[in-house]
């Protein structure tokens, strides 16, 4: 049986409809994200799990009960909030015995399971400081370790690592993993940061406007995504509007406006006449001097109009004969090597036809 | 330099009405009484012989002497205490329910309980006296009630009920306010942690509101203790002859019996009393985990 089984959840505020009759299921272990912009519904149905909030309609059952009407300090179903809201008047050690101490557990048990849990979040030198006296990232596996001392059946994770700066988050993103897989216990994580999502979850449920778009695995995701707004959203990628003028089960024949022909890997339920897009990342595109030297039928020549160094890769913009833009991007595997192109080149674009996705509008 | 030109005045208004007055009071309880009220002269006239001049500690031992003072003082911290205890059991919902209310309704209802003070405290005081008064419809409630239970009818006025229920009246306000805006500052996000994680709501009451609030209600408890320890209008209104506090003794000593040094006495030992309840207060609340993290 799913852990948590999310069915048929509409949650409306007057005229707005902040979650649309979402399903999910959530199996034992598994660390599971809620990813979408701002406003797409994920934490008015994060708080429905945790219980301040209330479906319209709906269940939520959590090993096969259906929990809707049960106050969220009975539910086994404890929260890491954004802000933390660690208790400031407490010091860490009370801050984690708070969730003992209300389930009514004896103080041998609360200090023997205090002193685990400050283990584990590595803190231990640190039982008598109060929060105020804490850095950010400390504060945060404080928030951690006071989420999971009682074993909740599920831990919620409302964009926990938002406040922190990028290597800090970095190194928590890889310190949380570390940490669920130690306690094994559930995580649903919710966030708008498509990187941290990618890198973190099991799987992804990727919402927009109250509607679940698509629920996968990160790569499954990020490779095979199932429409413009999925596409768009994670990661960066090239997107031509296409019609399709042949459909087999294996590979897909796609007309490109003022560009010609291009194929891509078959999809079910498409066929000749269909409009859509195709979409390629930007990292699957490559760039030639010469037509020569591609290795697949389908390239297509160009200028280069504009580079971005960023490091590790440099991105570059290539102007297709119909005017299109494309983004390529290529490993600085050269050290000290800004670029392999200069602006006003003149290239050939190509890539895998495997690479490619087609998308129906 | 701007710094002293902006805080000079109050610093020197002090200076005038606040230092050098308390000294003046101070010597004084250290000089005789005048043989007509006052003060006797530092130095005996020319020709006297005898008589009390100069400096005495006379004030100081009959105060010590005389166990009634003390009894005086224990029955005006009792007073102040039942107020401030009873200004803070019904100051703390209504803090909570302004505080938790919406902004442009918490501007009114703090506007409503700082209403009282736009009219004048005697008449307001008045006011109680016809409310508690004998003919009065409370009264006569109560009464009648008591009389089918076949029990004497009461006097409300003039009583240590009428003094408490004045002076709660009359304080209210500094609990509500100080509470208040402690109350409005709580991180709401605190008390759904606190309920996610397994406490009920009186739990999340006692555990997080109420540690979090020791501030305020240690402020609000300072504005009421404080100035209902000095107090003298309303239990020389509203209470009954036995019903005298340290404030109508201190009175009685300038204005009736013209007894200035006993007068400065009483007036030093009230300051002594209140600053070292205060200081207990203050050495309380450090102690206390609630005011650790403010500071």
């Amino acid at each position: 049986m799913a852990l948590l089984e999310i069915r048929d959840v509409t949650r409306r505020f007057g005229d707005f409809t902040a979650v649309n009759n979402v399903n999910i299921t959530i199996e034992k272990g598994e660390f599971f994200t809620l990813l979408g912009p701002s406003g797409c519904g994920k934490t008015t149905l994060l708080r429905m799990i945790a219980g301040f909030d209330l479906p319209d309609s709906g269940q939520i059952l959590l090993d096969g009960i259906n929990i809707v009407n049960m106050p969220p300090e009975k539910r086994p179903i404890h929260t890491v909030f954004q802000s933390y809201a660690l208790f400031p008047h407490m010091t860490v050690a009370g801050n984690i015995a708070f969730p003992l101490k209300m389930s009514g557990k004896m103080p041998d048990e609360i200090r023997s399971r205090v002193r685990e849990s400050l283990d584990n979040v590595h803190l231990s030198s640190f039982a008598n400081r109060f929060p105020h006296e804490l850095s950010g990232g400390q504060k945060q596996r404080v928030a951690f370790a006071r989420g999971l001392v009682n074993r909740p059946r599920l831990l919620l994770l409302d964009e926990p690592l938002g406040a922190l700066d990028a290597k800090l988050r970095e190194e928590m993103q890889i310190e949380l993993i570390n940490l669920q897989q130690e306690v094994g216990v559930t995580f649903v994580f919710v966030t708008h940061a498509q990187n941290e999502a990618l890198a973190l979850s099991h799987r992804i449920a990727v919402m927009n406007q109250g509607n679940i778009e698509q629920i996968d695995e990160p790569s499954k995701i990020y490779g095979f995504p199932r429409n413009r707004f999925v596409a768009n959203f994670i990661g960066k990628i090239n997107m031509m509007d296409v019609q399709v003028l042949e459909a087999t089960y294996s590979h897909l024949k796609l007309i490109v406006a003022g560009l010609g022909e291009v194929t891509a890997p078959g999809k079910e339920g498409v066929k000749a006449g269909d409009k859509g897009i195709m979409a390629i990342r930007p990292e699957q595109v490559q760039i030639l001097h010469h037509a020569e030297e591609a290795e697949v039928k389908g390239h297509f020549p160009g200028k280069v109009h504009d580079y971005l160094y960023v490091g590790n890769v440099t991105t570059y913009i290539v102007e297709l004969a119909n005017g299109i833009r494309i983004e390529a991007l290529l490993p600085n595997s050269t050290a000290g090597r800004a670029k392999f192109f200069e602006v006003g080149d003149s290239v050939v674009v190509t890539w895998q036809h495997d690479a490619s996705t087609f998308l129906n509008d | 330099m701007a710094k002293w030109l902006v805080s000079g005045p109050p610093i020197l208004f002090l200076l005038v009405f606040f230092v050098v007055p308390s000294l003046i009071m101070i010597v004084t309880s250290f000089r005789f009484p005048g043989e007509f009220g006052g003060l006797a002269p530092l130095v005996a006239p020319a020709g006297e012989v005898g008589g009390e001049y100069g400096l005495t500690l006379e004030a100081y031992q009959f105060f010590l002497s005389n166990s009634l003072y003390a009894e005086i003082f224990l029955k005006s911290f009792g007073v102040a205490a039942a107020t401030t205890l009873i200004c803070l059991i019904m100051a703390y919902p209504l803090a909570l329910l302004i505080a938790s209310s919406e902004k442009r309704f918490r501007n009114l209802m703090l506007l409503l309980v700082l209403l009282p003070f736009a009219s004048n405290f005697l008449i307001r005081i008045y006011a109680w006296m016809i409310i508690l008064g004998p003919e009065s419809v409370l009264s006569h409630f109560l009464n009648t009630i008591l009389g089918v239970f076949g029990i004497a009818p009461l006097t409300l006025l003039f009583s240590p009920f009428a003094v408490l229920v004045g002076m709660v009246y009359v304080h209210l306000p500094f609990m509500v306010l100080p509470l208040c805006t402690n109350l409005e500052k709580h991180d709401l996000a605190l008390l759904d942690a606190a309920q996610d994680l397994g406490a009920s709501s009186w739990q999340s009451f006692w555990r997080i509101t109420w540690p979090l609030s020791l501030p305020g209600v240690f402020a609000g408890s300072a504005l009421v203790f404080i100035p209902v320890l000095g107090m003298f209008a309303v239990p020389e209104m509203l209470g009954g002859t036995g019903d005298i506090l340290i404030g109508n003794l201190i009175k009685d000593q300038f204005l009736g019996t013209r007894d200035w040094p006993f007068g400065s006495t009483l007036s030093i030992m009230l300051t002594l009393a209140v600053l070292s309840v205060a200081g207990l207060a203050t050495w309380f609340a450090r102690q206390s985990g609630g005011m650790k993290y403010a500071e």
